[in-house]
């Protein structure tokens, strides 16, 4: 371990510490994960929060960041939303804990809770690497959140919508998710905040078995004041597809990791993310991609937009293992730089170690286009206006990637909202 | 309704002089086609009358119904009626081309006091005018002009034309790249809005559009001024003789 002196544990440090003190009786768990969790707590205390010397960690120091964590309790009482999708079946996780659902066919739900108690989740606890953060917090704090088994050849007629309401305190949630061989389903995950400050973590674990296809959206819409340190992990299992979404437009402080293991060949796995950063907000996607079999591809496009004193980062490591012939993977990080004092950081990455492959990177950074404004102004759009409509463009575009219309337009309703409120 | 007097205007960047001293009235109900050889000014011209901030009037004036612009914003040009069609319609990714349309239509309305065109009748109105230029509906819903091919450029230009009802026209080259049947459509949809109270300016290399757009009246440009005007046999006569002629008539 660190053989260097310690140093002296911040205020958010002892303050997790101190939460899970006070919980860690109330914490649901058989006695494996009970163990399980003292093993991560106990990391967590001699390893701290990552700070910018911990390279994964390099654009967002979350031990400067993160000043302090609210009493570990369920926040202020909040109710369960509408939809993003009219008609969508809804799972809420209100301040952390499991609503009994009612039943969707094909779909086997329960609470994450049980299988805490019954051990069956101790495994998945772990950290994924040294430097994981997120996936220590969760797995020694989390509670509650849903399992979910998609049948075999199973089909959801309609979305389901996963939906964490917090308002204030402190939740740790988890989705597990089992696409059943050649199923099809399309997931949103939603996060929602109010005024007060919150810290809430969150671990969706995803398993897209054989020919399953899977359109999974991440909706993170947290309060101004709220820090979010959420992770997603995926195994994409042979002629499998997962298209995943991230639409971040909310929180202070917010991570969001994506860990995928593309292991099956004739796997796809497609991101599409849309940042979009306001006032001082940090807002951080890191994502981890490995081909670790032959005939494997991915395509990620980030679309960002800044605005006011926003900061922003982008990692994104592709890994191709020496097995991984012809994997073509593509990775393209865009931003909309519309503010003097904003900033983004892209770091994109590829470890190729197979020599048959295509793959590719690149970043920009750009304002608008004057003659794309002139085009519009000869048309009679004022500048302002004009200005809304290309930014609406330049991330919308992404999400007309969606087979389904009514479910773009319901996304490009909350982007333009963000727009309207912020632009 | 157009009077340019004495214009003289520069590249702001490189501070080149394009437009010399150009003079042109234009009428309500008149069709004028500038012609000339390539470099002598044309589409500056019309980005000039559109208000593009890459060029700098540095003498002259442009009169629209008595008024000069040259202060106004390219967006209130529009608003009061000034149209270009571009030579080059410019791609935008993510913005439906319908989407496009709305905005720009109920802009215009607003900036002039008008209602907003509710989505209904604004629906009914594009696929009357999309019909008569023969624009599949299919390609209303993809990103403006975004993947169009040049005829279907060229026909959403006119189509917008239509929907926005200018009183001024001014068309850059919207001949280029057309082939014979979407000349023909391109053309007929001008020709649909000659009237007594709008003003139609073609600018073209070639005489080929003026045969199914006929122009009132025919201006060569040369080096940034008009070196000479007729009628539309000013065009048949640079067809057969080229611009040689004229040039050194006017040197």
């Amino acid at each position: 371990m660190n053989m260097q002196a310690k140093t002296k544990r911040t205020a958010a440090e002892q303050g997790l510490m101190d939460a899970f003190s006070a919980l860690v009786s109330d914490l649901p768990g058989d006695a494996s994960v009970t163990a399980k969790r003292d093993r991560l707590m106990a990391d967590f205390g001699a390893t701290g929060l990552p700070s910018r010397r911990v390279e994964a960690w390099h654009y967002t120091d979350l031990r400067t960041l993160l000043r302090a964590v609210p009493d570990h309790l369920p926040g202020e009482s909040a109710d369960q939303l509408d939809p993003i999708l009219a008609g969508s079946d809804v799972l809420p996780l209100i301040g952390g804990r499991y609503v009994e659902p009612h039943e969707i066919e094909g779909l086997t739900v329960g609470s994450f809770r049980d299988a805490l108690m019954n051990g069956t989740a101790t495994e998945s606890l772990g950290a994924l690497r040294d430097d994981d953060a997120i996936g220590r917090i969760n797995g020694a704090f989390v509670m509650d959140g849903y399992t979910l088994k998609l049948a075999a050849d199973a089909e959801l007629d309609k979305l389901v919508e996963l939906q964490s309401v917090q308002n204030g305190g402190q939740a740790h949630g988890r989705f597990s998710f089992e696409a059943g061989s050649g199923s099809r389903a399309t997931i949103i995950e939603r996060h929602t905040g109010g005024e007060t400050a919150g810290l809430t973590s969150s671990v969706s674990e995803i398993d897209v078995a054989e020919g399953a296809d899977l359109v999974w959206i991440i909706v993170q819409e947290r309060g101004l004041e709220d820090t979010h340190l959420a992770q997603l992990r995926a195994k994409l299992a042979k002629d499998s597809s997962l298209k995943l979404f991230v639409l971040n437009m909310g929180g202070k402080l917010v991570r969001q990791e994506v860990d995928v293991m593309v292991e099956g060949e004739g796997a796809h796995f497609d991101l599409r993310a849309i940042n979009l950063l306001a006032g001082q907000s940090h807002t951080d996607l890191t994502l981890t991609l490995g081909h670790v079999v032959p005939h494997t591809t991915s395509q990620e496009i980030v679309r960002n937009v800044v605005l006011d004193r926003a900061r922003g980062a982008f990692q994104g490591q592709i890994r191709v293992s020496r097995e991984a012939q012809k994997t073509d993977a593509q990775m393209a990080c865009n931003s909309l730089l519309l503010s003097d004092d904003g900033e983004f950081d892209a770091k994109p990455e590829l470890e190729i170690f197979a020599d048959d492959v295509i793959c590719a990177h690149g970043a920009t950074v750009i304002d608008l286009d004057p003659v794309h404004l002139f085009y519009l102004a000869a048309r009679g759009v004022p500048e302002k206006i004009a200005r809304a409509l290309l930014i609406r463009g330049f991330v919308e575009e992404l999400l007309d990637e969606l087979d389904d219309e009514a479910l773009t337009d319901a996304l490009k309703t909350r982007v333009e909202g963000w727009l309207d409120a912020h632009v | 309704m157009l009077e340019i007097k004495n214009l003289h205007a520069r590249i702001a960047d490189s501070g080149t002089e394009i437009i010399r001293g150009l003079n042109l009235t234009v009428k309500a109900g008149e069709v004028a086609a500038i012609m000339g050889p390539n470099g002598s000014g044309k589409s500056t011209l019309s980005y000039i009358l559109a208000g593009r901030e890459d060029y700098e009037v540095t003498e002259g004036d442009i009169l629209y119904n008595g008024e000069s612009i040259l202060e106004l914003e390219p967006s209130e040009r529009a608003a009061k009626g000034i149209f270009l069609a571009f030579q080059y319609p410019v791609e935008i990714p993510g913005v439906a081309t319908m989407q496009f349309l709305k905005v720009a239509i109920n802009e215009q309305r607003k900036a002039r006091g008008q209602e907003e065109l509710k989505t209904p009748d604004f629906m009914r109105l594009v696929k009357e005018k999309a019909g008569e230029l023969k624009i599949d509906p299919d390609m209303l819903k993809r990103p403006l002009n975004v993947g169009f091919s040049g005829g279907e450029k060229k026909r959403a230009e006119i189509l917008q034309m239509k929907l926005l009802e200018p009183k001024l026209c001014v068309l850059d080259e919207t001949d280029s790249g057309l082939d014979i049947d979407a000349l023909k459509i391109v053309s007929d949809g001008v020709n649909a809005l000659r009237s007594p109270d709008r003003a139609i300016v073609v600018i073209t290399h070639y005489q080929r559009l003026l045969e199914h757009i006929v122009p009132d009246s025919v201006h060569v440009l040369y080096k940034g001024q008009v070196i000479r005007s007729g009628d539309k046999d000013l065009a048949a006569e640079l067809e057969a003789n080229g611009y040689a002629d004229i040039i050194d008539a006017a040197a």
